[in-house]
């Protein structure tokens, strides 16, 4: 037993995109305890709906994360939609799900990239992010934006996507699915990805459930929960099932979202295929008065957006639950015992979007 | 300018971005974009880069974390903030906890526009970085060859 020391991890660390600051115990090489201090992203954004009226608040909304934007979008104009009890056209609702599985392909990818960064695998880290950037040119094809797209507005969509284009998307991500497949490969069965994987961060069916963790996280813990099935946007009358492994580690982690990807493109195959025709957007009038409560599946996790409005243009309350703040607990629930050059992989494994986390 | 006069060496921080900027900053170092190949190297130490790359407006609590970084970096550096956030504070300027652009903490040198800010004019602010740095060596009195 050695003494006990303290190492600041973060908020600037070569690992992490992001400021994350944990205050790291030690005693010689195994980490006892971790204290986790936040607040470096914080902007206070949800302030900002008494300043912004309803419309102008989709676009900063969207701006809570650059990596989930698009679903972030779609969460506050369902909600707000909701409250004002707008039917938007079934075309809307098709696309809004071709976007959103769009934009989990190019998250989980980033992750994946990420995650290879953190273990040392730069080459797959480069393989990762070169096969993401053919997502990014669909998504700046259809939408005009890389990372920021803007695109979702109370009562449907600004943008159109005629059906030839669908069609030709459809034939590239086919080809991004073969690119994938060896890289799925590495992930799946390589000896150095497996040594540094599998049996890390252990966290049980039960613990996941009572930890309140979220998406992949608990999906890769045994529990069967998506936040999609709940049949939102076209989700209803696609046909797909939560992907779920047994392992709670590292590994069945990083499988959940190998396999989420080929889910998504599959979700996307239907999208196109059952593309209705018409109109993506109608009119709206009046103001939000009410309040409401949408859950969604960000690639994260199950994200939870509650708007209320009295009547006027400003609303008077807008609150995002985000993912990674239901999964910080479980995060450190797994810290006590691992070794500190695990705690990069560790940090990753939950796939942290602080931004999104504190606003 | 025809030839780079050195190998830039660059520490990225995200003061309080929404993501968007950084991940193009990390999409500049991989394939497609690849600065790597200019021999711009993204490197964690603050002391070992010769760029200080900041993404995203600044607020109390990293206001010290970014005066941090930029007194660890070794003289003549230069700063490019990257993205309408760092520059002006951008669509968050009138949240509550938003003090403003990174200007409002160091000097910056560069400016680079865009909400999400370009790969492409993430590069070119990077390469008149370079100009820059180039011109406070001289002003050393050494050049950086």
């Amino acid at each position: 037993m050695g003494e006990r020391t303290i190492i600041p991890f973060g908020p600037q660390h070569p690992v992490l995109p992001e400021p994350l600051h944990l205050d790291l115990v030690l005693e010689d090489e195994k980490v006892v305890g971790a204290v986790p201090s936040i607040g470096f992203v914080h902007r206070g954004l949800e302030k900002l709906v008494e300043k912004r009226d309803f419309q102008e608040m989709a676009f900063v909304i969207e701006r809570i994360c650059g990596i989930c934007s698009f679903i972030h979008g779609q969460g506050y104009v369902q909600t707000i939609e909701a409250i004002m009890n707008v039917e938007i056209p079934d075309r809307a609702r098709y696309l809004r799900s071709f976007w959103g599985e769009l934009s989990r392909v190019h998250s989980h990818l980033l992750w994946a990239g990420l995650m290879a960064d953190a273990f040392g695998f730069e080459s797959l880290f480069m393989h990762c992010w070169r096969v993401r950037e053919k997502v990014l040119d669909i998504f700046e094809e259809t939408t005009g934006g890389r990372v920021i797209h803007s695109v979702c507005k109370i009562g449907g969509l600004w943008k159109n996507v005629d059906n030839d284009t669908l069609q030709r998307i459809g034939a590239v991500l086919r080809e991004v699915a073969k690119e994938i497949q060896p890289l799925a490969d590495v992930f799946r069965r390589d000896y150095t990805v497996q040594k540094r994987c599998v049996g890390l961060g252990l966290l049980t069916k039960e613990e996941a459930f009572q930890l309140g963790a979220v998406g992949p996280m608990l999906r890769a813990s045994g529990v069967a929960m998506d936040a999609r099935k709940l049949g939102y946007a076209a989700y209803g009358e696609l046909e797909f099932e939560p992907v779920t492994e047994t392992g709670g580690d590292c590994q069945a982690r990083t499988l959940v979202r190998i396999g989420e990807i080929y889910q998504s493109l599959d979700l996307i195959r239907q999208c196109i295929e059952k593309m209705p025709d018409g109109e993506v957007a109608v009119p709206v009038k009046g103001n939000p008065q009410g309040e409401f409560l949408s859950r969604l599946e960000q690639p994260r996790g199950e994200a939870i957006y509650y708007g209320k409005g009295d009547g006027t243009k400003y609303l008077d309350r807008f609150r995002v639950r985000t993912p990674t703040f239901a999964n910080l607990i479980p995060l450190l629930h797994v810290l006590p015992g691992c070794d500190l050059a695990d705690v990069p992989l560790l940090a990753l494994t939950i796939d942290p979007c602080i931004s999104c986390t504190e606003r | 300018m025809s030839f780079l006069p050195k190998s830039p060496w660059l520490v990225h921080y995200d003061a309080s971005s929404c993501n968007g900027c950084d991940i193009e900053v990390l999409a500049c170092l991989t394939p497609i974009y690849d600065v790597e190949r200019f021999g711009v190297l993204n490197i964690g130490n603050p002391k070992h880069a010769d760029i200080f790359v900041v993404t995203g407006s600044v607020n109390e609590q990293n206001k010290t974390v970014v005066k941090n970084i930029y007194d660890q970096m070794a003289e003549p550096k230069v700063v490019v903030a990257v993205g309408a956030c760092a520059s002006s504070g951008g669509i968050f300027r009138e949240c509550y906890n938003v003090s403003g652009g990174v200007d409002t903490v160091i000097p910056v040198d560069v400016y680079v526009p865009g909400c999400a800010a370009r790969p492409e004019a993430i590069i070119d602010g990077v390469v008149q970085g370079l100009g820059v740095l180039e011109a406070k060596y001289q002003e050393k009195g050494k050049a950086a060859s």
